[in-house]
């Protein structure tokens, strides 16, 4: 069959996309040599600012997790005037530019403000701390974690919830019976999105924290002080280590073939 | 044994408004009315799954208005099924157990006993997505009556089944019926399920209710014209079926056919009844001297009211008709239809 040539626009303009995106990721990935990897890998700061980067991205993961899983539930069930609203603020995070980010969320917990007085009368220091880096992580993160659980939430009909309650069910065995192991997947690929736009942060952490460093602004420091030959590797190592993560989180989540 | 009182919903693009409806100890109930009467909203809000705004719901003496779901005793079983998708069969069925204080030996009887009645001792260890619409349904009638509720709320649970697993489960739900306590409330379209199952219904429409009575009542005795032109087939009466032959009152009519039941329903349609001056000699096998006892003009047709001894029937037909025999009120007319015409309950 001779195809029509909207066929080969389309297909054409996907192999565009696919070389502008995978080019660049494959030069960088071969370009450093594997002498460089290895003295790159054993240099403290680059295993520390990864492992730095890695941990804060859990850990706003897990604050997403923690107060995000309830909100999510009641945009996912639940019809309120101005939920359109919560909605929109929900998705901020993901317009604002991200210094911005960075600069308002210091105008609030710094020193200028009661809330950053609070904070530094309780011996909590936002500026230049891991505590700041976890801060700005779930600023940008959770929106992320809270659009793919309330979509999980969403696809669960509300009539097993109800059916769980006239059987005897109290909400909250509902949940954890129910709604819970039916939702978990959403929920992990919430975690993954929420991590991987956390640990792709820069511009947000640079004002908040230029150290304790990160990964992204140890990349940007190397390569404002010597050059992209020396900021390729610790790219490598960041790109690898949380392809790995993810690719193991993914294999959990893929359904086994017996479960919807 | 469950009484609802002037029960009031508002819900943003919904309202129930004076509800009231009492339904026997074990009785089975049948709730009709057209889509977006109210039906569902209305078990929803008997098993609390509904907000309202007044009115008061009784498990015999007890007021459940304020209880929660979990502890009113009333199961539910929905149209889709609402399985849970993570769990086997056996594990839907069973629960329920896993809040309710049932003797181990008791709930395993009860277990044995549903499995045979709904015939799924075979597919305990499987997963929902492997059941038919019919094992589906039988499994959510299992997992409802696990717990022994006093009252079971039935919403269309027939209506999304292939006609072959429609009767099957029909008659699973009318012997469990009969082998519980459970008051059935059922939610149904269908005059045949209706009549088959129950006794007494009502019939509700825009978040109101219509009628409530026997269904004969409810056929013969329509108290609004919704109801009239909701249950459409206007001749229904209770017959005795002896071989061949129904007998209403003086009647026998020929069905052609056998009847399963000694007792049950027969039903006419208005447009299947003939009416004529002298006896027709023709295929139909029923035909009866009657007297014309009221004609009703419906725009397009005439309604005429005959009756032959304590039986009136009604009949549609043409104004030409009508205008061609010349019809008055206490003519003498034949009335005639045929076998296959006649539906039988």
């Amino acid at each position: 069959m001779k195809r029509e040539p909207f066929f080969w626009i389309t297909v054409s303009c996907g192999f565009v996309i696919m070389a502008f995106i995978l080019l660049p990721l494959i030069e960088l990935m071969t370009a450093p040599s594997l002498t460089m990897l290895k003295e790159t890998i054993q240099d403290k700061d680059v295993v520390r600012s990864i492992w730095l980067s890695i941990y804060t991205a859990g850990l706003a993961a897990l604050i997403s997790f923690i107060l995000g899983t309830p909100l999510a539930y009641l945009l996912a069930r639940s019809n309120f005037r101005g939920k359109q609203l919560v909605e929109g603020i929900i998705d901020l995070p993901i317009a604002i530019p991200h210094p911005v980010v960075g600069i308002a969320i210091l105008s609030v917990a710094g020193k200028n403000h009661w809330i950053g007085q609070v904070f530094s009368e309780l011996g909590i220091r936002v500026m230049g701390s891991v505590t700041g880096i976890v801060m700005v992580l779930t600023f940008v993160g959770i929106p992320f974690y809270l659009n793919a659980t309330k979509n999980g939430f969403e696809s669960i009909s509300p009539r097993l919830e109800k059916v769980s309650r006239s059987l005897g069910a109290s909400m909250f065995s509902t949940f954890f019976r129910i709604t819970f192991p039916l939702a978990w997947r959403s929920m992990l690929i919430g975690i993954i999105m929420c991590c991987a736009r956390a640990i792709s942060e820069f511009g947000a952490v640079v004002i908040i924290a230029y150290h304790p460093m990160i990964a992204p602004v140890m990349i940007y420091e190397r390569f404002e002080a010597y050059g992209l030959r020396y900021s390729q590797p610790i790219a490598v190592w960041l790109v690898s280590v949380c392809l790995a993560l993810f690719l193991i989180l993914r294999i959990l989540t893929i359904r086994s073939p017996k479960e919807v | 044994m469950i009484t609802v009182q002037d029960l009031n919903i508002s819900l943003p693009e919904f309202n129930l408004s004076d509800i009231n409806l009492s339904i026997g100890e074990s009785e089975f109930f049948i709730l009709m009315g057209p889509t977006g009467a109210g039906k569902t909203v209305l078990l929803e809000a008997m098993a609390g799954l509904v907000p309202i705004r007044s009115g008061k719901i009784f498990i015999g003496e007890r007021d459940i208005t304020t209880l929660p779901p979990e502890r009113r005793d009333i199961s539910l079983v929905y149209q889709d099924y609402a399985l849970f998708p993570h769990l086997t069969v056996l594990e839907n069925i069973t629960y329920g157990l896993h809040f309710h204080r049932i003797d181990k030996a008791q709930s395993e009887v009860m277990l044995t006993r549903l499995l045979e009645i709904l015939n799924l001792h075979h597919l305990q260890g499987r997963l929902p997505v492997n059941l038919s619409g019919g094992e589906k349904q039988r499994v959510s009638l299992a997992r409802a009556l696990m717990v022994e509720p006093r009252v079971l709320l039935l919403d269309e649970p027939l209506s999304a089944l292939d006609p072959g697993f429609r009767e099957e489960v029909r008659n699973a739900i009318k012997r469990l019926h009969q082998s519980s306590n459970a008051t059935f409330l059922m939610v149904t379209h269908d005059f045949a399920e209706a009549l088959s199952l129950a006794r007494r219904a009502a019939v509700m429409n825009n978040g109101r209710i219509e009628q409530v009575g026997s269904i004969e009542d409810i056929f013969q005795r329509p108290s609004s014209t919704f109801v009239a032109d909701f249950v459409g087939m206007k001749n229904l009466f209770a017959a005795r079926f002896k071989g061949t032959k129904a007998v209403v009152h003086s009647l026998e009519i020929e069905l052609g056919r056998e009847p399963p039941n000694s007792n049950g329903y027969i039903a006419i349609r208005p447009e299947d009844i003939v009416i004529s001056r002298e006896a027709i000699a023709s295929s139909m096998r029923n035909s009866f001297k009657a007297g014309v006892t009221g004609i009703f003009d419906q725009g397009f047709y005439y309604e005429v009211h005959v009756r032959a001894g304590e039986v009136t029937f009604k009949s549609l037909i043409t104004k030409r008709s009508v205008f061609e025999l010349q019809l008055r009120e206490g003519n003498d007319v034949f009335v005639s239809f045929k076998s296959t015409a006649i539906h039988n309950f």
